[in-house]
């Protein structure tokens, strides 16, 4: 009796890991699948060798320093926005937003850019971050203004403000900050070549970028799983009711998860406008927001995460610059792979979520 | 007289693709599933609506097609969000992202390419008629159709048992379940069906108010369809009432950039968006405890007034709006 209980317990216990790892590796392995399946279906509707798409894809941005660079300084703002957006995403906000946090802090910094051309530069560029950091995160905090203080859902009152983002930059461009002679849609005038963030060699890459997107996003890391205020901002996202009860400061977690997300969306506009465009163009975020809450809604709010799949997602990116002239197909094959990674995610992770109720 | 009767007719054409995409959206939201996805719905719809009338050049296949696809997406959104449990915000931001990309790589060969679009077909006798005929009967077939869905999906909501089914799915789901509704296979119905408007409403650009297809052809016109929703409160005639008032701010801002050179265009472009934010944060701020304590307060000539101007504006959203219902 007792040796077949023993037995049991043994049988059902080495089971348990054998799911567990299968689980494990369902997780990894299931929504790249499922990507890889649903992209090359859409490749192969148009008649492209998928294998060349994905080389160019997976390995274009490795090909030449140059395109090595652009990789990065995708990257970079991209790490600082879905590193933003894990606070937001612990605190349980979907911070859509984010894309007219950024726009308002590139606006924000272009202003001491405007205003005292003559500082030194690195005195200029630290005043410059200042601003944009206070531009993202004002943006953010009239959202959470919004949402906690009028109860106007974050998704609607974040979609609303990114319009009236890119609607004040494109007023900006076209009216008081409009260049010299002719005022042109495509942006504002160049910066001075003194005030763009210094550069390696002759590439586009700017070292402080990746330094500075790393640095945020250990920050992040740290506040959010070694301080007892992330450990408040996971119980707000996951009963923001229990959490008020129980002592947490709910409302005022949700507006500083919110207020950090804002400051580090500021940190990639500024960075935009500094180290990669040198002007106020429209679409000077790029979508970079966009492209970090489908990072974020692969990583959830684990910023560890944040970096390999920052790095991935910019590295299609990137790559998909080549495709036109290579295949002959649009680039915006990238976002199909982004996007459909993140769908296979959600597809994967609700069916573990049911297989272990079931 | 004329020239306004003209602009009027105008702001009713230019307002339909909205009016299928908000019928849509609202079908949906009445029933409990929000649909994020509305912007790639549409961009999807439109490309492939278009490309299919122009490959078939069968203008209504064409729209067949962009009801497929609407109600394809819809049936993705149902089946992660509804069946699988996950987030109907996620997924639906998701499909939104892809519905967009997706559009911009499958449309890249048909860009700029003339192709059919939905005849022009004046109603005899009526359109003769003055003023009114201008306004109201020298359209097309889709513009005709968008008059009366409004209307259907009123009188489907609030006159019938499938939309009384529809109302309690949205506000009340365990009491439609003890009733013996099939909660979640209504909720796929809805959705799917408001998905096949939406993806229509692509179309509509495609192959009537926007003849053909560019990068990004119908750049956000599905979240200002789901702010309209939410602007008109959840009630057909105010959100139909928000599409011609958005159309009519459109047409303005067209018209200003002749006659108003100071004004910046831009200013109408975002007005949808801060007039949303705001009629949001009214209604919700007049029927927050506090308000209503201070209404209660007023003297009695004010308070009926008031308390009924209040009750008007502040609708709620669909009480299980986004929520997950689980068998009891």
């Amino acid at each position: 009796m007792q040796i077949q209980d023993a037995g049991g317990q043994l049988t059902s216990r080495t089971t348990y890991r054998l799911a567990d790892l299968a689980d494990y590796l369902a997780r990894l392995v299931l929504p790249f699948l499922g990507a890889l399946v649903l992209t090359t279906v859409v490749l192969l509707t148009v008649d492209v060798a998928p294998l060349d798409a994905y080389r160019i894809l997976l390995f274009g941005a490795f090909s030449t320093p140059i395109r090595f660079g652009d990789m990065v300084m995708l990257a970079s703002p991209l790490i600082l926005c879905a590193g933003g957006l894990t606070l937001t995403f612990a605190a349980g906000l979907y911070n859509l937003g984010i894309e007219g946090q950024v726009v308002l802090g590139a606006i924000a910094a272009m202003i001491p850019l405007r205003l005292f051309p003559d500082l030194p530069p690195p005195l200029l560029w630290m005043i410059s971050f200042a601003f944009g950091a206070a531009g993202g995160m004002i943006w953010a905090l009239l959202a959470a203004s919004l949402r906690l203080g009028a109860g106007v859902n974050e998704i609607f009152a974040g979609l609303g403000l990114n319009f009236l983002a890119s609607g004040i930059a494109l007023y900006l461009i076209l009216g008081p900050w409009r260049r010299e002679g002719s005022a042109s849609s495509s942006g504002t005038a160049l910066l001075p070549r003194e005030l763009w963030l210094p550069t390696v060699g002759s590439l586009r890459l700017a070292p402080l970028a990746p330094i500075i997107a790393l640095v945020s996003l250990v920050i992040v890391w740290w506040v959010l799983s070694r301080m007892r205020w992330g450990l408040e901002v996971r119980a707000v996202g996951l009963n923001g009711a229990a959490a008020d009860r129980l002592g947490v400061p709910a409302v005022k977690r949700m507006a500083q998860a919110m207020a950090g997300c804002g400051l580090l969306a500021g940190l990639a506009g500024t960075l935009q406008v500094l180290g990669v465009f040198h002007q106020l163009i429209p679409n000077i975020s790029s979508g970079v927001g966009l492209i970090g809450l489908l990072v974020v809604l692969l990583v959830l709010a684990r910023p560890i995460w944040v970096l390999p799949v920052a790095v991935v997602f910019a590295t299609f990116t990137v790559g998909s610059v080549q495709l036109p002239l290579t295949l002959g197909i649009d680039s915006s094959i990238a976002g199909v792979l982004q996007g459909a990674l993140v769908l296979a995610a959600l597809v994967s992770r609700g069916l573990m979520q049911r297989r272990r109720r079931a | 007289m004329n020239q306004l009767a003209i602009d009027l007719g105008a702001v009713l054409a230019a307002a339909s693709p909205l009016i299928f995409a908000t019928m849509g959206a609202l079908l949906s939201e009445r029933s409990g599933v929000i649909n994020l996805s509305l912007d790639g719905t549409i961009m999807l719809g439109a490309m492939g609506g278009f490309t299919v009338a122009l490959v078939t050049s069968s203008v209504p296949l064409g729209f067949g097609a962009a009801a497929l696809i609407g109600a394809a997406i819809a049936l993705i959104l149902c089946i992660l969000s509804l069946t699988l449990g996950q987030s109907q915000t996620a997924v639906g931001f998701v499909l939104a992202l892809l519905g967009i990309e997706l559009s911009s790589f499958l449309g890249a060969p048909v860009v700029r390419v003339p192709g059919p679009s939905v005849p022009f077909l004046p109603i005899p006798l009526l359109a003769d008629l003055p003023i009114v005929g201008v306004i109201f009967f020298r359209h097309n077939l889709l513009i005709y159709l968008s008059f009366l869905l409004v209307p259907f999906i009123w009188w489907m909501l609030f006159h019938t048992r499938m939309g009384l089914t529809v109302r309690a799915l949205g506000e009340r789901p365990a009491a439609a379940f003890a009733r013996g509704v099939p909660v979640t296979r209504m909720r796929y119905l809805m959705c799917i069906l408001g998905g096949a408007l939406v993806g229509i409403a692509g179309a509509a650009y495609s192959l009537d108010l926007r003849q053909g297809w560019s990068y990004r052809h119908t750049f956000g016109m599905g979240w200002i369809a789901l702010a309209i929703v939410i602007f008109g409160g959840w009630r057909p005639w105010r959100v139909a009432f928000g599409c011609y008032l958005f159309a009519a701010l459109e047409i303005v801002a067209l018209r200003s950039q002749r006659t108003m050179a100071g004004v910046p265009t831009q200013v109408f472009q975002v007005a949808p968006f801060v007039l949303m934010i705001l009629v949001l944060a009214l209604v919700n701020l007049v029927s927050s405890p506090q308000a209503l304590r201070r209404i209660a307060s007023l003297p009695p000539i004010l308070r009926g007034p008031v308390a009924m101007l209040v009750s008007r504006l502040a609708v709620a959203a669909p009480a299980a709006l986004g929520q997950r219902f689980e068998r009891p």
